[in-house]
């Protein structure tokens, strides 16, 4: 995967270390407490090894969490953590990312925290573009709570809470963010150790906030929902790789590929040996128009019959945390003096007799 | 009395008073909040002590001329120090028929009633269901009624301005501030320069608001119906430098006094709620002292901001009314979970829901004290008027930092919009409030590990490590702590020693002694307050004291925890009245702890007490236990 320069380096002013750090660095003495085979698992160890890599101090790490599965991952991370309330972690993360320039800041959220009970916080920082790395555990369900049908479940599905079948139509998220204007969105699968990585290295060198939707298994309530993206015969003809700066194009032998409507101007999937690999739209992430990015996230539905994993998106715009210290060290420049402003302008003074 | 003959072209009689109460009524487009904040700063460059009550409309733009649109500003100033501000005006202006209406039955007779003939039309008239014109019938002649056509008389004298008929007019507010100061015998000098401030960018209406404001008093001045000028001179207050200041902006400088005196950042994140606004607009503008404001997209973002700008080390202020209390208390339960620092500030309104939302009310009291799930308790503090939300908001930065703890002020409406003399403090007499940091491993087992949750044998507060120091990695969260460790942990004994640690850390907070106010030491009843009712309920005390009766009265600066010496003071007094703007919350708490017959007495009106009203109350109570 090609990187995309932004000449923004999501991590400017975090303290980096020569000290050589491994995985293990990042473990706390915590027992791990998912289910078996949970993708959280997965996903732990591809974050606590690929942090070595951002050479960051340890100390000026920071995951925050709301309620969920997948939000006790900071009480596993040997760094400064919080698990918070349900669906607040962007909000607290806001507070501190911006009052701390210091702070690499990591939120981490599922799909219920992310987008049901705190889908406003969701979207308002990423409006913002507070320079957070979101990690949303996407697996279409409630687990915490045994169960229930979640905000990206499918319609239809059977849950305790809906013996009949759930009635509501689900989010995309990678859609949600885009129309949010988040400035960088992502996509990967718990499975995929290699591709995860390197989505979480392109989101870790964004400055702004950067939404990772992470396709995670939950083998107890929702066994299986991925299973199509995973399975090797079945997964070529679904999983759409966006590689920057590379034609779009997928299948086992690459045969089939991704090529702009001129009736529509949205996207569609075409046969390669029909269009022709010049016909083929050539991944640019950087495109600031959203609209390419979301033609890019409706090119499947959400039964994953065409998946597009990698970065979607990764644009350049001013973080909240950057402005508002900009506009606090900007006014430092006038005297705080106290006194005067205590005073005012309009007083008076009454004299001991 | 004496006759002034210097100042103008006709004699005119200057009385010599010592208190008077003005109070400005008109449309909610008039002006009259501007007007009466004017006058206040006139009388404030005087050296009066004052008290002012704003009193205006939820509605940015109620219908015109409707009574739900009427908006006044009222004022007490005096050559004395006075505590409220006045229960009756001497003097109402009535800008149109509505606020006649509205406030007429304020008005005791003999009082002065100056009216805006203008406005008198058939059609306001009837807007109002005034049937006749009370200016034409007797129904005014209780009063001296002085009929002005401010309108008019401005729009004239502006016509040479080039000013259009509609923006001529809208500077009569001007013209009644103008007669007003001439009346009262106020310089005119600073209401001019704070016209050519207010619009510096638009120095044609700055010079036609001169205009007007100096034709309304050189029309009284010439008028002869106006035969007499008042006087009231400057209040004796205690030696130094004062201005005039509202609770609003004083509860913002105290937080920014706070965050210079604890040498830390101040992370203020908020969410627009009336009344509490202002706070937000005024620290806005400090952002020179290190002062960052966060917009939020909700009550709840706001206060997870703060929180997480405290888990960085900052002072984290959030600032709201009620309602936005109901939406935060989740995460004020966090706050008490992961025992960090945060100031909560909570400025009153009328309640349950929306509520009234202008209006004012002491009715979050057991919310602040309650309001969460789980035994959660958070300390409470409660300025008593406008200028002592400087000292509350020190106070309650000192408890925070102290104890870890997050910290409910409970302000109100009245002393939000309320503005009073301020004893401009010395900056050397200020708290020291700075903190020490976590910096080192403290396990106590030799491990060399860092125990987020080994608490100050003293203070029982837990150690503040922030994100950046070396070796101090730790995780915390709203589930339930080992003690010291501060591991997760569903132990029972554990969970029961944490709940009663946490309680014992509040229950502990040091809090300075309850001071009775008891002249003659011979009082058998004692009134107990809290918060903004201080002013009423004193002057009410001082009418009782004036009958020749004894009281004694208490106010609470603190609520949780209760000052130590509390009880004995209750136990002193043979009846203890609690007089609330609720349905009687701090006489539920002082029942439940002190096991006293405390006797409540509660209005629930929007508006402060009056102190006559209370004085009518207190003196049955008085008059009961003699007989
Ligand atoms: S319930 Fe599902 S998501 Fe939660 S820990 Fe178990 S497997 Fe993982």
């Amino acid at each position: 995967m090609t990187t995309i320069d932004l000449g923004l380096p999501g991590l400017a002013g975090v303290p980096t270390t020569t000290e050589a750090q491994k995985a293990k660095d990042f473990k706390t003495d915590q027992e791990v407490r998912w289910c078996p085979g949970c993708g959280d698992y997965a996903v732990l160890a591809a974050v606590q090894s690929f942090l070595p890599e951002l050479g960051l101090k340890r100390e000026n790490i920071v995951f925050i969490s709301g309620i969920g599965c997948s939000s006790r991952f900071p009480y596993y991370m040997n760094t400064y953590g919080m698990h918070s309330i349900h669906g607040r972690a962007p909000a607290i993360a806001t507070g501190l990312a911006t009052s701390r320039e210091d702070l690499s800041v990591w939120v981490v959220t599922g799909d219920g925290d992310a987008l049901s009970i705190g889908g406003n916080h969701l979207i308002h920082t990423l409006r913002r573009n507070v320079n957070l790395k979101i990690l949303l555990f996407n697996n279409r369900i409630y687990g915490l709570t045994k169960g229930q049908y979640s905000p990206t479940s499918e319609e239809g599905k059977v849950t305790k809470s809906t013996p009949m079948g759930s009635l509501d139509h689900p989010f995309n998220p990678v859609s949600l963010a885009l129309g949010a204007d988040a400035t960088f969105v992502g996509r990967a699968l718990d499975s995929d150790r290699k591709q995860l990585t390197e989505v979480l290295r392109a989101a870790a060198e964004h400055r702004g906030s950067a939404l990772v939707e992470i396709y995670q298994n939950c083998p107890i309530f929702n066994d299986g929902a991925f299973d199509v993206l995973k399975d090797s015969e079945a997964k070529d003809e679904r999983i759409i790789p966006l590689v920057h700066g590379q034609p779009i194009r997928f299948g086992s032998e690459g045969q089939h590929g991704v090529v702009r409507d001129p009736k529509t101007g949205s996207l569609r999937i075409a046969e390669v040996a029909e269009v022709g690999l010049d016909a083929l739209v050539v991944h640019d992430a950087t495109i600031e128009d959203p609209s390419y990015a979301f033609a890019l996230s409706r090119l499947g539905s959400h039964d994953l019959d065409h998946t597009p994993v990698g970065v979607f998106r990764s644009v350049r715009r001013a973080t909240y945390d950057d402005l508002a210290r900009a506009q606090v060290n900007e006014a430092k420049q006038k005297p705080a003096n106290l006194g005067s402003l205590l005073r005012g302008k309009d007083t008076w003074t009454v004299l001991a007799d | 009395m004496s006759i002034d003959v210097g100042r103008g072209t006709r004699p005119v009689e200057v009385r010599k008073v010592d208190r008077v109460v003005i109070r400005f009524a008109g449309d909610s487009g008039d002006g009259m909040q501007l007007t009466g904040d004017r006058f206040t700063s006139e009388a404030a460059a005087f050296g009066n002590d004052l008290a002012t009550l704003p009193n205006f409309p939820a509605e940015i733009r109620a219908p015109q001329g409707t009574l739900p649109g009427v908006s006044s500003f009222q004022l007490h100033f005096a050559d004395y120090d006075i505590l409220t501000p006045g229960d009756r005006p001497d003097v109402l202006v009535a800008m149109n028929p509505a606020a006649l209406k509205a406030n007429i039955a304020d008005l005791p007779p003999g009082g002065t009633l100056i009216v805006n003939t203008d406005e008198f039309t058939k059609r306001n008239l009837t807007k109002v269901g005034y049937q006749a014109n009370p200016l034409e019938d007797e129904s005014l002649s209780a009063y001296h009624v002085h009929q002005v056509a401010m309108a008019t008389i401005t729009r004239a004298a502006l016509e040479p301005t080039g000013l259009s008929k509609k923006d001529a007019e809208r500077a009569k507010n001007m013209f009644a501030l103008g007669l007003l100061s001439w009346m009262y015998n106020r310089e005119t000098e600073g209401t001019e320069r704070f016209l050519r401030e207010k619009f510096a960018k638009l120095p044609e209406i700055a010079e036609a608001n001169i205009l007007a404001f100096r034709t309304g008093w050189n029309y009284g001045e010439t008028t002869e119906s106006f035969a007499v000028t008042y006087e009231v001179a400057p209040a004796k207050l205690s030696p130094g430098t004062y201005r005039q200041i509202t609770g609003n902006t004083a509860l913002a400088y105290g937080v920014v006094a706070a965050g210079q005196c604890a040498k830390l950042p101040v992370f203020l994140g908020t969410y627009p709620i009336t009344p509490a606004s202002d706070i937000l607009h005024e620290l806005a503008k400090h952002k020179n002292f290190g002062v960052t404001t966060f917009q939020a997209e909700d009550e709840i973002a706001g206060i997870g901001a703060a929180l997480g700008a405290s888990f960085g080390g900052a002072l984290g202020v959030t600032s709201t009314s009620g309602p936005g209390i109901a939406l935060k208390s989740e995460t004020i339960g966090l706050a008490v979970m992961t025992e960090m620092p945060l100031l909560v500030l909570d400025v009153q309104r009328g309640g349950p829901s929306t509520g009234l939302p202008t209006k004012t009310e002491q009715a979050d009291l057991l919310q602040a004290m309650f309001g969460r799930n789980g035994e959660a308790p958070v300390p409470i503090v409660a300025p008593r008027s406008p200028a002592d939300c400087f000292d509350a908001a020190l106070e309650a930065t000192r408890i925070a930092l102290t104890y870890r703890t997050p910290v409910l002020l409970l302000s109100d409406g009245y002393i939000a919009n309320g503005s009073e003399p301020w004893l401009i403090p010395d900056l050397d007499t200020l708290p020291d409030l700075s903190v020490e940091f976590a910096t080192e491993p403290n396990a106590t087992d030799g491990s060399g590990e860092f125990w987020p949750y080994l608490r100050d044998p003293e203070t029982l507060a837990r150690p503040w490590a922030v994100p950046g120091t070396p070796g101090l990695e730790h995780r915390i969260g709203g589930l339930e702590k080992a003690d010291r460790t501060g591991n997760i942990s569903y132990d029972p004994d554990n969970h029961d020693r944490m709940v009663r640690v946490r309680q014992a850390k509040i229950d502990g907070i040091t809090v300075d002694d309850v001071e009775v106010d008891d002249p003659s030491g011979r009082a058998r009843v004692l009134v107990l307050g809290w918060g903004s009712s201080f002013g009423p309920i004193g002057a009410a005390c001082r009418r009782v004291r004036r009958l020749g009766m004894d009281i004694a009265h208490a106010h609470l600066r603190h609520l949780n925890p209760f000052p130590k010496n509390l009880g004995e003071v209750l136990a002193r007094y043979d009846r203890v009245v609690v007089p609330e703007m609720n349905m009687g919350q701090l006489a539920m708490l002082i029942r439940a702890k002190y096991l006293v017959d405390a006797v409540s007495y509660t209005k629930v009106a929007g508006l402060p007490f009056k102190a006559e009203e209370l004085q009518d109350v207190l003196v049955d109570f008085v008059k009961g236990l003699d007989a």
